[in-house]
């Protein structure tokens, strides 16, 4: 886990089972529907999270939080936008 | 006045990075789309919990979008309609069981219909004139552009200077003197340019990422037609056919009887996953791997079915094993002598 404590988020996506690319198909689409500054939890199974996330991130210029293993399962936190 | 628009079709290797960068750099935004079928090899070693080694491969068109930081989307392309074409491609299959040029206008098709969704003017890829032996041929790629209706608005950045003026070209939106004339199998101009715009990482070239250009999937591929249709069946492939096709070794024990054994932890917990329907083997009380066996057996396939599953476990050396068989939730102990002829194995082998 984190050493400084992560933001409630706004919304939790739990995408547990589901396979590349559907986190982050998922996260993209919820994303379409917030406001910039929100904060988004993804729940996901599939350990390419880790990798993937931060690159989405890139790409689509949001902030990454963290991507947090938990048990069988990884935590991501993502800020829509990139704070000015 | 906003900036022009493009959609870029990528995978992330080298040639559509590139294309990508070309493009980028002229000033237009992009979008990228990377389409999911299902039968990408990369992403099938992600789901079975990474490479043998321990690794977990990367995503390359997210990589690619990443370093150039442009925004991509996912098209989930693999539903039926995907999957008839690969049955019936109209144009034929490949060396293997890959109909790439069925293919290419399929998704290019998709690749149009978000292009005016999104208001862009033009669709681009990362395809060299002369790499692949049928798909990136001139005339190929010309018919290829044609069927998809993107005629005169498909740019192929890398070798644009030796085809046709595009739209978005004639119309100054794209400054054709910035395109490439590249063609050819040698990489050597796309790696000398990747020097030239700052591009440091890309994959290393795999001869494609989908399993139907890979031979043994292709044999496993053409056996479930063929037996669905000698069982008076329609020949027809279904998604979950897809994931059990790259999961396990493959054997048929009759024309209407077929069993899948797992490679590896992995494996196994897909074949677990995928168990309805058909009877799941195991051994009782000691570490193997976990079958599947599709069709009605008799009980002689039942006891061989066995005997193979005794062979790749921990008790392939002793005497006799029990192997617990499990359909419709009812298990049932087959005790029986791990098989030992290997060329009676290798016979079945698909």
């Amino acid at each position: 886990m984190p050493e400084t404590p992560l933001p409630s988020p706004d919304l939790t996506l739990d995408t547990s089972g589901r396979l590349c690319p559907y986190p982050i198909v998922e996260i993209a689409r919820a994303m379409k529907t917030l406001a910039s500054g929100a904060v988004v939890c993804v729940v996901a199974t599939d350990p390419g999270i880790v990798t993937d996330m931060p690159m989405w991130c890139r790409a689509t210029r949001n902030q990454h939080l963290g991507t947090f293993r938990e048990g069988a399962a990884f935590r991501s936190w993502v800020r829509k936008g990139i704070p000015a | 006045m906003s900036a022009p628009k493009a959609i870029a079709m990528i995978s992330g290797g080298l040639d559509s990075t590139l294309a990508l960068a070309l493009v980028k750099r002229q000033g237009i935004e992009v979008k990228a789309v990377n389409f999911y079928t299902g039968l990408c090899i990369t992403e099938t070693q992600r789901r079975k919990g990474g490479r043998p080694d321990g690794t977990i491969p990367r995503n390359e068109a997210l990589r690619a979008a990443s370093d150039l930081e442009v925004e991509i989307e996912y098209v989930d392309v693999s539903d039926q309609g995907y999957l008839e074409l690969i049955v019936n491609p109209r144009h034929g299959y490949g060396s293997n069981a890959n109909p790439c040029v069925d293919c290419r206008i399929f998704m290019m098709r998709k690749a149009r219909e978000i292009m005016e969704r999104e208001g862009a003017s033009f669709v681009f890829t990362g395809e060299v004139v002369g790499q692949r032996p049928k798909s990136q041929r001139r005339d190929t790629m010309r018919a290829v552009e044609r069927e998809s209706g993107l005629e005169g608005r498909l740019v192929r950045p890398l070798s644009a200077l030796l085809l046709a003026p595009s739209i978005p070209e004639k119309e100054g939106i794209l400054d054709r003197s910035r395109l490439l004339g590249i063609s050819g199998r040698s990489r050597q101009p796309q790696i000398r340019l990747a020097r030239e715009l700052g591009i440091e990482d890309w994959p290393q070239p795999a001869g494609g990422c989908c399993y139907l250009t890979d031979e043994a999937f292709s044999r496993k591929f053409f056996d479930i037609l063929d037996a669905r249709e000698e069982a008076g069946e329609e020949r027809r492939i279904l998604r979950e056919d897809l994931v059990l096709l790259s999961t396990g070794r493959h054997f048929r024990l009759s024309p209407r009887v077929k069993m899948i054994v797992g490679r590896s932890e992995g494996e196994n917990g897909v074949l677990d996953a995928y168990a309805g329907g058909r009877a799941r083997l195991l051994a009782r009380d000691l570490n193997g791997p976990v079958a599947l066996v599709e069709g009605t057996a008799t009980w002689e396939e039942r006891q061989l079915a066995a005997r193979i599953v005794a062979r790749y476990g921990k008790g392939k050396d002793l005497p006799e094993v029990a192997i617990d068989w499990i359909e419709d939730g009812v298990p049932e102990t087959l005790l029986v002598p791990p098989e030992t002829d290997e060329a009676r194995i290798e016979a079945m082998r698909i």
